[in-house]
């Protein structure tokens, strides 16, 4: 126990404080990096829960994918981040604000699954106990066993949006020029090479 | 947690249209788009199967998919008729995809991916089901609908189709979302378990059923929902306009059927004024608004707009009656409309497609068979008897007087003669009025075959209509039993 809580102690204090600096860094690239390790000390919290298929996503797609994406925004684009943090005393109090409202609606979300623990099980669906099943068992009996046909007419939507996209944008253009690697690998050196013989003291 | 049964053989059909859809893809991705016309006929046959599958497939009610999948008689009657309308439909487009430089291998797989939605419509028990099916059927049809991307009509039409559609799918949504809130489950059945324990059903659940009718009537483009419905016909293009004009109307008004009568079996009352209201609203801008139309595309909209309002009686009425009589009107309207638009696709002067209603002028003279296959449709729209539009109307109207709807039945027999003046209005023109430019002579065969087919179907159903109305009146039995079970 006293392990666990040391352990929760110094991933908390490590994802507030990486949270703080993202809002703070004055370099964008650090921001991200701060970002990247606030997802990997709050997946460690995820793990400590008990809550493995959190963890692993949270370092697959948000690290791997999301955090990536940033990277590459934040270094190709030309932000100025100096002058995007000008207003930032006149924006804080709405921001507050809004901060606000949602650590109060968080509160009623958390308040009202405290106060009637019955709520949680009259879900469609309902989660077995942690013991019972793991969440990434459990997720996938949700997804690809309950729900098996609603998943596979998502993916036939997704189809026709994958060939509406297609069939209303694509435009093959004449005029284009295109790799053709046959011709490029039966490219010979006589084709390629013009050798010439240049005098001393001549141009071409 | 306990299994859920899955009987994949239930959903047979639709797994063949799935794996056929995703395997021409394949096809005409490799072949390019000269392969289109391989992938059109693959795709006639896909719908083939599929149909022999529906039609051999065992009687009585069965649910698969943790109840999300439903197959009774009803769902057979429905698939089996939105199979004919869509082949009717990918027969009709060929010539013309052909000529307007619209060949691309996707357009069948399409056609074909948007049948697929629209089966599971037909066959949705659930809530989510419903709306998968629903989105798959349309977001197919907004792409084929601006398929001539290079057409500025059928692009407005293309994405007015979709924003409208986008607004439509939203009411839908936060309809299902109410009506999930306030009984607690999305399936049908469980929904009809929770109102039948209810003495009362609760207010918030009434809003939700007035957002999903909404939402439904949207995409069966009733009054006051319709206003999409004359855009888009007139600007896409004239296959994509026969195929929306049929088959997705069955397949949005079988599912109307079946989330209406299934969930809300125990609360007609609550829900039967809406489906009054919109079927009379319905009928009289399709009989008055058409009048005034010189694009025979556009009166078309106007008309299916009516037909749906007639059709619509039927579900007020309820019952097994009243859904015998929807289906028997279905399969009429399908057999009409496609007629219909054939011949609007062989109105073609020196290689352009013609489009006015006055364009038709003279035809009886110029090409008496077109000219008498339009009259037979014409006059069987307008409800002349012995053709076939006059018994869907007919038993339409037996139903809503039996289930003691008169006035309902007084306004459609009104509407029904004023409608009738502007389909006449095309056989005067066609038979009295000065010759307008010829048309060109050559038809083609699959259109040729396409307008016998349906001319004789609506010309002898008065004499061979039995089997089509125990069909139908089995299927409504089906319906009705399974929400009351």
């Amino acid at each position: 126990m006293v392990l666990q809580g040391l352990v929760f102690y110094v991933f908390a204090f490590i994802t507030v404080a990486a949270g703080c600096m993202v809002v703070a860094a004055r370099n964008p690239v650090h921001s991200v990096l701060f970002l990247i390790l606030a997802f990997f000390t709050s997946a460690g919290l995820f793990v400590l829960i008990g809550a493995e298929f959190l963890a692993m996503i949270l370092v697959i797609v948000y690290v791997g994918a999301v955090a990536v994406l940033f990277l590459f925004v934040v270094m190709m684009l030309d932000i100025n981040f100096v002058e995007l943090r000008e207003g930032f005393l006149q924006y804080l109090p709405i921001g507050a604000l809004i901060g606000l409202i949602l650590l109060i609606e968080l509160l009623l979300v958390l308040g009202g699954m405290r106060l009637t623990p019955e709520l949680t099980r009259q879900t469609a669906a309902p989660i077995a106990a942690l013991a019972a099943e793991s969440n990434t068992h459990a997720l996938g009996q949700v997804l690809y066993t309950r729900y098996i046909y609603l998943f596979q007419a998502a993916g036939m939507l997704l189809l026709v949006a994958m060939i509406g996209a297609i069939v209303l944008t694509l435009r093959s253009r004449e005029g284009v020029r295109r790799q053709a690697i046959a011709r490029q690998v039966g490219r010979r050196r006589e084709e390629a090479v013009e050798l010439k013989q240049v005098q001393p003291g001549q141009g071409v | 947690m306990a299994q859920p049964s899955h009987d994949f053989a239930l959903a047979a059909p639709e797994m063949v249209l799935a794996a056929a859809a995703m395997l021409l893809l394949m096809f005409g991705a490799f072949r390019g788009n000269q392969a289109t016309r391989v992938v059109a006929w693959g795709a006639l046959a896909a719908l083939a199967i599929a149909l022999v599958l529906v039609l051999q497939a065992p009687a009585g009610r069965a649910v698969s998919f943790a109840d999300m999948f439903v197959v009774d008689g009803f769902a057979h009657f429905a698939k089996a008729l939105v199979l004919l309308a869509a082949a009717l439909g990918i027969v009709m487009s060929l010539g013309f995809i052909r000529r307007e430089g619209m060949e691309r291998f996707e357009y069948p797989v399409l056609l074909l991916l948007a049948t697929l939605g629209m089966l599971m419509m037909v066959s949705a028990n659930d809530l989510l089901a419903l709306y998968l099916g629903i989105e798959l059927q349309s977001l197919a049809l907004y792409v084929v609908a601006a398929f001539q991307r290079d057409n500025l009509r059928a692009s407005e039409a293309g994405l007015k189709y979709f924003v409208l559609g986008a607004v439509a799918s939203g009411m839908l949504l936060y309809g299902c979302s109410l009506i999930y809130g306030f009984t607690g489950t999305t399936g049908f059945d469980a929904i009809a378990a929770t109102l039948k324990a209810q003495p009362e059903p609760p207010l918030g659940l009434i809003v939700g059923i007035v957002f999903l009718t909404a939402g439904l009537a949207f995409k069966v483009s009733a009054v006051p929902f319709h206003m999409w419905t004359p855009d888009v016909y007139e600007g896409a293009p004239t296959p994509v306009t026969a195929f929306f004009a049929i088959a997705p109307k069955v397949a949005a008004l079988a599912l109307f059927c079946r989330a209406m009568l299934t969930p809300f079996a125990a609360i007609v009352a609550d829900w039967q004024q809406i489906v009054v209201f919109l079927a009379i609203a319905s009928m009289l801008l399709g009989a008055f608004a058409a009048i005034g139309q010189n694009n025979i595309k556009r009166l078309m909209a106007y008309s299916s707009i009516g037909h749906v309002g007639y059709a619509l009686i039927g579900l007020a009425a309820g019952g097994a009656g009243g859904i015998q009589a929807i289906l028997i009107y279905l399969a009429i309207y399908v057999a009409m409309n496609a007629g219909t638009f054939a011949c609007i696709l062989c109105m073609r002067v020196r290689g352009d497609m013609v489009e006015g209603v006055g364009d038709l002028a003279g035809l009886g003279r110029n090409q008496p068979l077109l000219a008498l296959a339009l009259a037979i449709f014409m006059f069987s729209m307008a409800g002349v008897p012995p053709l076939a539009g006059f018994f869907g109307k007919f038993y339409v109207f037996v139903a809503a007087i039996e289930a003691k709807l008169y006035v309902l039945a007084v306004i459609g027999v009104l509407a029904s003669a004023v409608g009738a003046y502007y389909y006449l209005r095309i056989v005067k023109l066609m038979y009295f009025d000065e010759p307008a430019e010829a048309f060109e002579r050559r038809v083609g065969g699959e259109m040729a075959a396409v307008l016998v087919v349906t001319a004789l179907f609506v010309v002898v159903f008065a004499l061979f209509a039995a089997p089509i109305l125990d069909g139908a009146g089995t299927a409504a039995q089906a319906l009705v039993a399974g929400g009351k079970g």
